[in-house]
């Protein structure tokens, strides 16, 4: 990727990041950190990597998409809309009474969105179904999932694994969202995952690690899946919950405040520096 | 039920290959033709019910029809959300078969009885929930869910049940009248319809001859089809082979007292703990739990002032 290609998802990227800090103010809602430690990986994604026409959301040989880590929500919304799916003012009914954009990745209502999510644990189930299915068609297309690390504690994520792996899903992409931050504590006081990589590997799929928040970087790993032929690919996206605004980062507070008052108007300080 | 489920379904399949059939782990012997015959249509999602849940979603999202298919409480309480949040919330045609009803397998044991999944399955928004009382249903309920959109459960008895005769069409939510009677009518579903059969004799020397109703389609149902059996009965009797609450006999009982019209006369037998300390053959297990021909007798003089 040119450095000009990069500017552009970056610029996409601050976009993101300013409609979740909107969104998450006037809905009085969590999961701001969740979505700015996700909003490169999916702005690369978007801007970028996934083959999609926004004005035809069923168009067959799209790239599916689904963010798994449904709380990152807001993230995911701003990115479509951004992308051209509905337009970016709907996003102000964010979190409020009648909105089909509720708190939780929601499907119905929201063109682009490919699976409703929100229990941790069921994207990479019914993507691996999904690139199954692809697969049997003879279908090009791709499957992306977006996994969060706590999210990796659920059993259901490595039932999944193993089925990838055994039917040689190549068309599937997992990229995780690695922030080592969950609910109450870091990934590491809670319940390790070290050495993940490893554990990926052994389940046999070929794994990247990249710095998730490095456009460049992300982009030429994305670019250049699978890594492996035969074998599903994941790449491990080192990220920082928060990223982006400086008393937001790596701290689990941000994982529940809804930013308000002072703490929103430096929170928009700093994303314009961006 | 099993191998008429397997055998329609491969009618089925025969000519649509859209359809899937997804295995957890189970069916040693009875899926062998199915996968010989349907190599591209078949998958072993190993023992990971959960996972056969999603992946069953997945490709119903990319316009398959997945039937998934394991035994006792494996394809719905182990994966229940799964069901709720991946299947019903996307309406995705995903049709959930469970073999092996109330205590079909009941000396395994009660990790193996299947005795709150009708109550819990049919209290699913967007979940059709089918228990046939026989093979005949069985072919028609499983017909019924292919062609149906959307998530569907059906819950098969391993054994073949009772078939009864000219006993009308099967139309989805509606029951259909196994027996014409008068003053008493017995609803069932499932397989345990035939202890109610078995009762007929013992109600006939007192000079009962009850109306019977097979109650296939636990979700949706027309409900004014219910009000007009209480209407036309002065005692009701409902007989399942799953928890006495929030089953059969519930969903009756909220129908009709939505409606003003529980009759005096009411009573509901099914499984009051599932969790005794002996167990025994299916035939064993309905007898303790009291939901056997005699107690379906006894409960029948009960309401009628007989007893």
């Amino acid at each position: 990727m040119s450095q000009s290609k990069a500017v552009l998802t970056k610029a996409l990227a601050k976009k993101v990041r300013k409609h979740v800090l909107a969104m998450t103010k006037r809905g009085n809602s969590s999961h701001v950190g969740s979505s700015f430690s996700v909003a490169d990986i999916l702005s690369v994604l978007y801007g970028r990597i996934l083959k999609y026409r926004p004005k035809k959301p069923a168009w067959d040989q799209r790239d599916r998409l689904i963010l798994s880590k449904g709380h990152a929500a807001a993230a995911l919304y701003a990115v479509l809309a951004e992308s051209g799916y509905f337009p970016p003012s709907r996003l102000k009914s964010y979190y409020q009474d009648g909105t089909a954009l509720s708190g939780h990745v929601t499907q119905s209502g929201n063109p682009g969105v490919e699976l409703s999510t929100g229990s941790l644990g069921h994207g990479l189930g019914v993507g691996v179904g999904r690139a199954k299915a692809l697969k049997l068609a003879g279908s090009a297309a791709r499957v992306f999932v977006i996994l969060s690390d706590g999210e990796c504690d659920e059993g259901s994520i490595w039932e999944a694994a193993l089925f990838g792996h055994h039917h040689n899903l190549d068309n599937l992409v997992v990229v995780i969202d690695y922030n080592k931050i969950q609910s109450l504590a870091s990934v590491a006081d809670t319940i390790k995952l070290e050495p993940f990589s490893d554990k990926w590997r052994s389940f046999g799929w070929s794994v990247q690690e990249v710095n998730g928040h490095d456009h460049k970087k992300l982009s030429q790993k994305l670019e250049k899946v699978p890594y492996s032929k035969g074998k599903p690919s994941v790449l491990i996206a080192h990220t920082i919950k928060g990223k982006g605004v400086s008393f937001m980062e790596n701290s689990v507070l941000w994982h529940y405040r809804s930013p308000q008052g002072i703490e929103f108007d430096a929170a928009i300080r700093e994303l314009e520096k961006l | 039920m099993r191998d008429k489920f397997i055998q329609t379904l491969a009618e089925i399949a025969r000519k649509d290959r859209r359809v899937i059939l997804i295995t957890g782990d189970l069916g040693f012997k009875v899926l062998d033709n199915f996968k010989k015959e349907f190599p591209r249509q078949f998958i072993n999602a190993g023992v990971s019910e959960q996972n056969m849940t999603m992946v069953a979603t997945g490709m119903a999202q990319e316009g398959r029809i997945v039937f998934t298919y394991s035994i006792g409480n494996f394809p719905t309480l182990r994966c229940l959300e799964m069901i709720r949040n991946d299947a019903a919330y996307h309406e995705a045609n995903v049709k959930i078969v469970s073999i092996g009803g109330g205590f079909s397998y009941g000396a395994l044991g009660a990790s193996h009885h299947a005795s709150e999944d009708i109550t819990v399955m049919r209290s699913l928004s967007n979940v059709t929930t089918i228990v046939p009382t026989g093979l005949w249903e069985t072919e028609e309920a499983t017909r019924a869910i292919y062609n149906r959109r959307g998530t569907c459960y059906l819950r098969l008895d391993k054994d073949k049940g009772i078939d009864i005769k000219n006993s009308g069409a099967f139309h989805l939510g509606v029951p259909r009248r196994i027996n014409v009677g008068k003053d008493l009518a017995i609803l069932a579903t499932g397989g345990i319809i035939s202890e109610v059969m078995g009762s007929l004799k013992t109600l006939a020397k007192r000079g009962i001859n009850p109306s019977i109703f097979s109650v296939h389609t636990l979700s949706p149902i027309q409900e004014r089809g219910y009000i007009k059996i209480a209407k036309e009965h002065m005692a009701l009797l409902t007989v399942e082979e799953n928890s006495v609450r929030g089953g059969l006999g519930g969903m009756i009982l909220e129908v009709l007292a939505r409606y003003g019209a529980v009759p005096k006369s009411f009573a509901s037998l099914g499984i009051e703990n599932a969790f005794t300390k002996k167990t025994g053959s299916q035939n064993y297990l309905r007898k303790t739990h009291k939901i056997d021909a005699i107690s379906v007798a006894k409960k029948a003089f009960m309401l009628l002032g007989k007893s």
